[in-house]
């Protein structure tokens, strides 16, 4: 395996050429899915940046796959259905949240279906490490109707990718992958497998019945779906994806993903059913399993998906006490689970909050939001630590773009004094995401004072750990790549950039902020300095891209990620 | 110590080589033969937060994470963080503290987290050759006499680590 010099990951990377028994890997499940996407013969790999998901794509880059980075979660799906139409095996990776944002091209995918394959990973964050709410996107199978897969480890990240390309291929369907947290980023030993079935060369052939979901197309897809979802759940009741070990006839354990693993160490002797296939559940081998066993508990992190299932099917289980929907299990809070143990947990450990870096080029900008007393409507990024100590300057955060929206509508109903005072403040990375669509309903529909947006350019997408989008103009290897200009952007809207180094220029851009703010026009002030931890790096990157297209002539072209 | 799953939390703050180290840890485990599991999250810790990392290695390991209260060994690169974390060692767990090898024994300051783990290899089966190829193999070669040396200063002041009863 050849690897590409990496900065931040190269200590992930290592491990490809370093830790081995016999011929087995340590890898975390985000390096075992890109391993088991490149062995799969996945044409194309695409998502945007989100934790704990980001590592699969740029491994599989790293490895020598055709990976890039979208815009957003929505376009991300839309290129990879586009793919899988063509007869190709696409993989497309997001964190939970993202899949709300590729939501809508997701539900009508699954009426077309795919001619290749389509595998869509979606990470969740259960006890939001790093991520604004919690919610479980195992209920996504059940609302667009797909098969889903759920892995324990690394081990089985890479095994259920394998068989996810397979399931796609076989249904002909968009395949849900879910992982989560200590899925994506626990690490432990992988056995690769060898070659499956190769990739068909991609072709198009024409399926206007099929692919164009107008009403009297779409509905005999619905029912083509439910047809072949009817299919799935007899194959989920023989499949080896799920796997039924029969112990103590007194304890029976239904459980999926990690769960499993908490749950086995918590009671080694208790029989289990491990659900590898989550949607469709194999109800009747579940009923059977319930029946031999005398206590039947279903062991599951975030909502009691499993257990409403298994209920709603007049199968009698028990389910966790309401306390443990929150945050992630672990093997204690499995041992209290199974010993109807609801006393008050003892609380995590306290340690050091994230702040923003000491040199971050952020502080001035929220120095001045602070001192002018700002109402602000925040986004998701690393600024988002605006809100901490010595700041705490920023009043709302929602969802990846909201900082327009919401800033919006406080302008629109606010009184004038509070209204004037609101800002919206956004990131690069963020604003090309969907923080575009906002600048849009800025211009259409303006608050009576006016409105002021804030884009911190750091250029790169910092929080994930520095991953590039098309507002940096490089590609997802950092090499040459289309360039989307912020500034440009906002002045073919009609609405006035200013462009300042608010670290460079604290009280100028203090100033900038007092009279925009004053003004009472829309407005739009991008304060661009490289994010600190990836200044080095940058200046590297664009001087050795500018010294690839400069001196390459017509050769450079190749050399662009393709 | 054979038989059973040996549970290592590393504590520190974000930049202080936590995870190198955790990486280092499960390097010198593999290659002596074990099965290993490593958990930590990512995200904020680039932002200077707290980082713990949890490696776990034995003839079999399940869950990737060490219960609380479950650590058979802590090892703390930042003072700040040693109080905080202090729970998750088991009664008669040992505390590796960063205050266990003097900064004039190490080369530089940045070597702590190698020298840390060269106390806790005082106590664990992996013999100190395997560890220090797997040190080796985690740095560029221009470290390896430096971290040798911490990795060496560590070892020999292993045995002073503190047991933490409760």
């Amino acid at each position: 395996l050849q690897f590409s010099v990496k900065t931040y990951h190269n200590a992930v990377h290592s491990l490809f050429s370093e830790r081995t028994v016999d011929d087995r890997k340590l890898l975390s499940g985000d390096e075992a899915v890109a391993l088991a996407a490149k062995d799969a013969g996945i044409a194309l790999g695409t998502g945007y940046p989100g934790t704990p998901s980001t590592e699969i794509l740029e491994t599989f880059g790293a490895l020598g796959g055709n990976a890039r980075w979208a815009p957003n979660e929505k376009v991300a799906l839309e290129v990879g259905l586009g793919a899988a139409f063509g007869n190709a095996r696409a993989l497309v990776t997001m964190k939970h949240v993202g899949l709300n944002v590729a939501a809508d091209p997701l539900f009508t995918a699954a009426y077309t279906g795919v001619a290749g394959a389509l595998v869509v990973v979606t990470a969740d964050d259960p006890g939001m490490s790093s991520s604004q709410n919690e919610q479980d996107n195992r209920r996504y199978a059940i609302a667009a109707g797909l098969p889903m897969l759920s892995p324990a480890d690394a081990q089985e990240a890479y095994d259920f990718l394998l068989a996810a390309v397979e399931l796609s291929e076989r249904w002909k369907l968009p395949v849900l992958f879910r992982m989560t947290t200590r899925v994506c980023h626990s690490k432990s030993l992988v056995r690769r497998r060898g070659p499956g079935a190769p990739p068909r060369a991609p072709f198009f052939e024409r399926d206007i019945p099929g692919r164009v979901m107008v009403p009297a197309f779409a509905r005999p897809a619905h029912r083509r779906l439910r047809a072949k979802l009817d299919e799935l759940a007899r194959f989920a009741e023989t499949t080896d994806l799920n796997v039924v070990t029969d112990a103590d006839p007194d304890l029976g354990i239904i459980t999926d993903g990690v769960s499993y693993l908490h749950a086995a160490e918590a009671a080694p002797a208790a029989s289990t059913f491990k659900i590898g296939l989550v949607h469709p559940l194999p109800l009747e081998r579940i009923r059977a399993f319930a029946r031999r066993v005398r206590r039947c508990l279903v062991i599951e992190e975030g909502d009691p998906v499993i257990a409403d299932a298994l209920r709603a099917a007049g199968i009698a289980v028990e389910s966790k006490p309401a306390a443990f929907r929150f945050g992630e299990l672990d093997v204690a809070r499995v041992r209290r689970i199974l010993a109807r143990d609801e006393s008050p947990e003892p609380p995590a450990p306290k340690g050091k909050p994230p702040e923003l870096c000491p040199a971050c080029p952020y502080h001035p900008v929220y120095a001045a939001l602070r001192k002018l007393d700002c109402i602000v409507a925040g986004d998701i990024g690393c600024y988002t630590l605006g809100v901490m100590e010595p700041y705490r300057a920023m009043d709302t955060c929602v969802a990846m773009g909201a900082s327009l929206g919401v800033g919006l509508g406080l302008r629109h109903v606010l009184p004038p004094e509070q209204a004037r005072r609101v800002v919206s403040i956004i990131g690069d990375s963020t604003f090309i995401h969907s923080g575009v669509s906002g600048l849009m309903e800025l211009v259409y529909n303006p608050p009576p004072l006016g409105h002021v947006v804030i884009v911190l350019d750091n250029g790169i997408t910092a929080m994930t750990g520095q991953q590039e989008h098309p507002g940096t103009g490089r590609s997802l290897a950092h090499g040459p790549a289309g360039h989307v200009s912020i500034e440009g952007l906002v002045r073919a809207m009609g609405v006035e950039a200013t462009v300042i180094d608010a670290f460079a220029d604290p009280a100028g851009f203090e100033k900038l902020l007092e009279s925009r703010l004053a003004g009472g026009q829309v407005s739009v002030i991008v304060s661009r300095r490289p994010c600190i931890l990836a200044a080095a790096d940058i200046r590297r990157w664009d001087e050795e891209n500018a010294s690839r297209t400069a001196g390459a002539g017509c050769a450079g072209c190749a050399e662009v990620d393709g | 110590m054979s038989g059973r799953v040996t549970n290592v939390v590393l504590a520190g703050l974000g930049g202080q080589g936590v995870i190198k180290a955790s990486e280092i840890l499960c390097d010198a485990a593999v290659r002596a033969g074990h099965d290993v599991k490593k958990a930590e999250v990512h995200g904020m810790s680039q932002r200077g937060g707290s980082v713990t990392s949890d490696v776990r290695f034995g003839p079999k390991v399940l869950s990737p994470m060490v219960p609380r209260g479950e650590a058979d060994f802590l090892l703390v690169l930042a003072a700040s963080e040693v109080e905080v974390t202090r729970p998750l060692l088991r009664p008669g767990g040992v505390l590796i503290a960063p205050d266990l090898v003097p900064e004039a024994e190490l080369g530089n300051r940045r070597s702590l987290n190698v020298a840390l783990l060269g106390a806790l290899s005082a106590h664990l089966s992996i013999p100190a050759e395997v560890f220090l190829d797997a040190v080796k193999a985690a740095l560029p070669e221009r470290l390896h006499a430096l971290n040798a040396q911490a990795f060496a200063a560590g070892r020999a002041r292993g045995e002073k680590a503190a047991v933490v009863g409760r």
